[in-house]
Parts: structure tokens; sequence; C-alpha cells
């Protein structure tokens, strides 16, 4: 459609200027992207529009950025791509923000419709290849449908249970010439999530509260996404309920709290993973049954009466069969339920608990000289009196900052629990500084993980983001090469990194203060003097090789194999 | 329980695309389709799907709840244990002489099939009704030999005015 009379052209404006202004109604402020041939006319009206925009250095950086401020703010977080190579770069960060429930807009430039299936430059059919991990995705081919898909698009991916949305804009539309007026309110006939649980369930569930000798509740990411833990807090506190978190659910209550035993499953404390095994009643609250947390599922918790809540009813009975099930929002479950809690008498449950708390802490060796992982963590949360932002990538490192940083808020500690993303941290990191400007934010990555998105450090350096990005060094695939150590012989295959880069040197390229550390006492100065630094900095320590990640329980096993690591 | 056939009736926005997400679905998550079909349903801009899928209990009711966080679709509801008329179509192109020709017929007749093509060597039949008698005419035919069968699916409705919400 062309302007036809130059009366009217004035009004109108073109669809990526369209777009843009969709943006600023959401309330948007701060994009992460990467400029291509389809997606020009966009960022060329995004050129003097006033919205903030964060080049990263490869589409992933910029889309895992979106992530971690999207978890850091509460907001949606925004990521735009061009087409082909541009958008599938972005398939990594949907999937992770998926598994996770993050809200995201996604937009990508696609083909001129046209061009649409002729296997035209840089065309891949995105909304395909991203159905399986959106949470609805759209291919826009006409201006008019601009305001009302971004309209949808927002709403769809931060209510209900979260998730990313993708918008593919094909070429043309960008040049295509509208009036422009957004949308008031949202109707989507088809997607009216649950927010308000059935009364009869919540009295169901008083009822098995009142009525347990052995309760425990456990939380999950749908915890933090709700923004419901202070609802939690006065449940467990009101009724004296231990508390045990799934790994995104950490922070949702306080784990230095006499009633938090620590993180379940495979990497769980001992106190946590009795708990489940022994409870009479386990409250689990907005988690999924993660094949991490329950590992064989005809094992798992299976002297308790299952309570499970989720705002997604697909999620209740998938892995677990729930005695009662109730669909709806966190924060109002139990806001619905405090009025019908009272403290409980179960003094000798709290007290077997509580022995299992200290009686089985978790350990690593000290006073050796050694510089190991569990200690650098160890010291950052000291040193930062549990208060910093952390993002962390995948694998050993990732565990032992669950394990030895303490979070007492929810939205402090990002990673990518579900998927398993390496390369998550840095970018995630640069989002939740940019995100929360005011908290000190710590990204710790294993040297493994960072080199999976090393080149957002120009992304940093650009912006002078004030993280601090601790590098775990142990020259090694850590999380593989313990699996291989215990599960294949100690056939180290590709495991063992040659030709690493001097991480120090390589910050200093990125004009990147950096310091590193290989024994205890240059750890804990090195720290001292990052965080003392007012701008980015990257600290490498090189830590054991050998140090493993326990408690562990094999993949598929029941608690009572748990590996403890002191035998 | 074990594997029983489920008829789930589908009611879903007629969009480019939705067919692919909702079989996306099935194939990602391990869901064993039988059969699946489409066509414009009563209202303007919305398709009905009948799809049969095997499984037990909680294994369709996961289905369901999966079909239905989709965006673009607006009712799921399982017929299979409700009243209800379930049809499929079935076209039959099997082969005949000037010998077997009026047996053919006369086989054909109690199932209320029809004859729609009728050449030299062959004719095509065409039946509708349950998986069952189509199998049953399927095997009827057999011996004469079959060149080629095109069958639709079946599709289904609640019998009375009943629509029952989902």
């Amino acid at each position: 459609m062309s302007a036809s009379g130059a009366k009217t052209e004035k009004e109108k404006i073109n669809g990526a200027q369209m777009v843009i202004e969709c943006l600023k109604q959401e309330g948007v402020d701060l994009v992460f992207g990467y400029p291509g041939g389809a997606i020009m006319k966009v960022y060329d009206a995004l050129y003097d529009s006033g919205l903030k925009h964060i080049l990263a250095r490869h589409e992933q950086g910029a889309i895992h950025a979106a992530d971690g401020y999207a978890r850091a703010t509460g907001k949606v977080g925004v990521c735009i791509a061009t087409s082909g190579p541009g958008a599938t770069n972005l398939v990594t960060g949907i999937a992770t923000a998926y598994m996770d429930s993050v809200p995201l807009v996604c937009i990508t430039g696609q083909v001129g419709t046209d061009l649409l299936g002729t296997d035209a430059f840089q065309e891949a059919d995105i909304t395909g290849i991203t159905m399986p991990i959106t949470k609805h995705n759209y291919l826009v081919k006409h201006i008019k449908e601009i305001p009302r898909v971004m309209k949808e698009a927002f709403h769809i991916a931060r209510t209900g249970r979260p998730g990313p949305v993708l918008i593919d804009f094909c070429k043309d539309v960008g040049v295509q010439l509208a009036e422009f007026s957004y949308p008031d309110s949202v109707y989507i006939r088809s997607y009216n999530p649950t927010y308000a649980p059935n009364k009869g369930q919540i009295k169901k569930l008083a009822k098995v509260i009142k009525e347990a000798k052995k309760p425990l509740i456990m939380t999950g990411g749908g915890m933090i996404r709700s923004n419901a833990s202070n609802e939690l807090y006065k449940v467990a506190k009101t009724a004296n309920i231990p508390v045990v978190s799934t790994f995104n659910g950490l922070g949702a209550f306080p784990g230095s709290d006499e009633l938090h035993l620590g993180m379940l499953g495979m990497h769980g404390t001992i106190a946590a993973n009795w708990a489940v095994n022994e409870c009479d009643l386990l409250l689990n609250f907005g988690a999924r049954f993660d094949d991490r947390v329950t590992g064989k599922l005809d094992e798992f918790a299976k002297h308790a009466k299952i309570v499970h809540v989720d705002i997604d009813p697909a999620e209740i009975g998938k892995n677990i069969s729930a005695h009662i099930p109730i669909v709806g929002d966190l924060k109002n479950v139990l806001e619905a339920l405090i009025e019908h809690v009272e403290p409980l008498d179960i003094e000798e449950w709290r007290t077997q608990v509580k022995f299992w708390k200290s009686e089985y802490p978790l350990t690593y060796l000290k006073g050796d000289g050694k510089l190991r992982p569990q200690f650098v963590i160890d010291t950052i949360c000291q040193k930062t009196d549990s208060k910093a932002i952390i993002a962390t990538d995948v694998g050993q490192h990732q565990m032992w900052t669950s394990q030895y940083y303490t979070f007492n808020e929810a939205n402090q500690f990002f990673s990518s629990g579900g998927l398993g993303t390496m390369g998550y941290g840095l970018p995630a990191a640069i989002g939740a500084q940019l995100g929360r400007p005011e908290r000190q934010t710590i990204c710790i990555s294993g040297d493994g993980s960072v080199q999976m998105n090393i080149q957002e450090l120009a992304t940093i350096s650009e912006h002078q983001i004030p993280l601090k990005l601790a590098i775990l060094n142990n020259g090694a695939l850590g999380m593989v090469r313990q699996w291989q150590e215990m599960f294949f012989q100690k056939r180290y295959s590709q495991t063992i990194f040659k030709g690493h880069p001097d991480f120090v040197k390589l910050a200093e390229a990125y004009s990147i203060k950096a310091f590193r550390a290989t024994t205890p006492e240059e750890a804990e100065q090195i720290i001292d003097e990052a965080l003392a630094f007012e701008g980015p900095c990257v600290l490498e320590f090189v830590v054991e090789q050998s140090e493993n990640v326990f408690p562990f329980i094999p993949p598929g096993a029941p608690v009572e194999n748990m590996m403890r690591g002191d035998e | 329980m074990k594997n029983v056939k489920n008829v789930i009736s589908v009611l879903v926005n007629d969009q480019s695309g939705v067919l692919s997400r909702i079989s996306g679905l099935f194939s990602r998550r391990g869901f064993n389709i039988d059969s699946i079909t489409v066509g414009p349903a009563e209202e303007v801009g919305l398709s009905r799907m009948t799809i049969v899928v095997r499984g037990d209990e909680p294994t369709v009711e996961q289905v369901m709840k999966q079909l239905h966080k989709l965006i673009d679709v607006i009712k799921v509801i399982n017929i299979t244990h409700e009243p209800n008329v379930t049809r499929e179509l079935a076209l039959i192109k099997v082969m005949v002489t000037a010998n077997t020709r009026p047996e053919v017929l006369n086989l054909i007749e109690p199932f209320r099939a029809s004859v729609v093509d009728v050449s030299r060597n062959s004719l095509i039949v065409q039946v509708v009704g349950d998986e069952s008698k189509i199998t049953a005419m399927l095997e009827l035919l057999r011996p004469y030999g079959i060149k080629e069968v095109a069958r639709t699916g079946v599709v289904s409705l609640l019998r009375g005015t009943t629509t029952k919400d989902s």
C-alpha cells in the first residue's frame, strides 16, 4: 500500500516507525539487538527515536542480555535481529527463555512478502523454526496488523506463564504507510490464564497442611515470576514449615533463614533431599518437577501427599501426579492460604530437619593452600554480604554458585536452569546490570562457558557496564569431565582444554581491567580490589581441575544413591 | 486402559500455520496420532479438527492440556466417552473383471457403499462409516486386488444439541 493522497500522507507513518511507536507505547525504554538487511528500516526508525539500544556483538548475546534484563526488572525484555542468520542466532536464547518462563518479545526482520518461500537471500522460516520454543509467534505481512500483533505479543509474553513471543516482520511491511493507533486492550478469545485459584481447593490445601506431621514446601521459578516471596514467607513462618528450593526457585525464600534447607535435586543439599524423601506432605509452589529435581520418578517424595500449584495447567500431572492440583497465580494462592494457616505442632519434624542441616552442611577442603572454586564463590558471597546480583553460565561453577552463594531475594540469581545454556551468563549479566544499575552485578562463569559469548566483553567495554566477571578456570569442561571421571572410567574425551587464551590479556585487549589469582590469599585480594573498582573488570581464578560437585545423585537414581563426596 | 483410542475435537483459529503448530506439538512431545482431520467450522474464521490419539488416561489428559496451551486453540473436547457420531470416508479403487464386477457390486451393497467411478478393469467404491466398517470393507475387497485407497481420517461431533465446554 502506498500513500495515495498528499493530504493524508502526513498522518501516516511507515511500518518500521510503527514498530518503534508500539515499543514506546508498551513502556519499553531499552532494547537489545543487532542490525542487518531485512531489519534496517526498523533500525533507521530507531536512530532518532529516543529509545536506548544496546548493540551486542552476536545476536545470541543480545537475546541473553534481554533475558537477563527481563529477569532483573520483571519487565518484558526486547530483542531485535535481522532475517535468516540473525533470527536463527536467537534460537538458543528463545529456547532458554521458554524453558525458564522469561517474558521476551523478539522482533525479527524477514524477506519481502514477494520473496517469502523462495529461499531468498537471508531467508529462514523463523516462525516455523521457533514454534516449539515460543509461547506464540507471528509473521506480519501487512502494516495494518502491526498494532494488534505488538499489543498481543507483549500481553502474551508477560501474562499467565510468561514466555518468549517472536514477531517476524516482512521487509516491505517496514516501508508501507498507514495511520497509527495503538489498541487500549487485548482480547484473545482462546487465551485466558487462570489467576484466581479454586476456593474449594484452597480449603483442601489448608486441611492437609493442618493434618501434616512432616510438611515441606518446595519453591520453584514460578514463585519468582509471580513475585510471591512475601506471601511465601508469611505462610512458611506462620506454620513453621521447612522450605527447599529448586535451582530456579533460589532466592524466593531467604537462603539464610533457619527454615531453608537449601536446594533439592541432583546437586542439592543432603538436608533438602532427605526432607523430600521423608516428608508426608510436599507443597510444590511453582516448580515443574524437572528430572534434575526428581531423579527416579517413582521414588520421589514417595511418602508424601503432593500438592502442585502452577499457573500452567499442563504442568500439573505432567511428570508427577498431584493429590491436590491447584491452577492459579501463586501470589493469589498464597494470599488465600494465609487466612487459613496456623502454627503447626511439628516439633519432631523440625528437630529432624535441623539435625540434617547441621550434621551435613556443604563442605570442601580448606587450608591446604590450594585454590578451590567453592572457596572463590564462598568468598564472593562473604565480601558482597550475599547482596550481589549473580548471573552464571552452565556447569560446575553454576552448581557451586547455587550451593555456596546465599540468595536471600527473588530476582537475585540468573542462570539458565531449564535449557542449561552455556554462554548465557555474561550477556545475561549485562542485561541485569543495565536493568538494575544500582546493584553490584557479578557474572560467575567457567573457562568453557565464558568462551561461548566472550565477544560481549566489547559490549561491556563500550558502555562501561560495571559488572565483574569471575572466571573459574579449571582448564576443563568441568561438569562433563566430572561425569567422565565417574561414569566413563576417566576417559576424558574432549573435555581438557588446550590453547586457552590468556584471560587477563584478553580482557585488557577490550580495555577492561583484569586480575588473576592462583592462591586463596590472592583470590581474596583480587575480589576486594575488583569490588572496590568502579568500572567493569575480569577476575580469573586458576582453580583445581579435579574438584567435583557434591552432593550428587546420579541421573535417574533414587535419593539413597546420593554420593556425598566425603566417603 | 493402556493405549486406548481417544477422539479429541479441537476448535481452532483458521490461520496459516495452525495445523503445523498442532501436528508439531504431537510429534515433539511424542504423542501418537492415528488420524487428524481439519476443515472449516460453523463460524467464519474457525476450523474444527478431529484428532484420534492413542494413549492411556494421563497421556491423553496431557495432550489436551498441551493443546489448550496453544494460543490459537479455542476449545478442546475429548468426545470418546460421550455419545458421538464418528465417521470416515474412504475411496477404494478395486480391480474387477467382467466376471467379478457383479460380485463386488453385491458385496458392497450391505455397506451402503456406492460406486463412484467405473472403468473396464476397476471400480472406485465410496464408503462412509466408522473405522471398523471401513476396515471390514477393505478386507472384503482385498482379494479382488485393491489398487489405491484414500481415507479422510475420522470426523466427529457430539450427539444432540450439547457442545460441551472445555
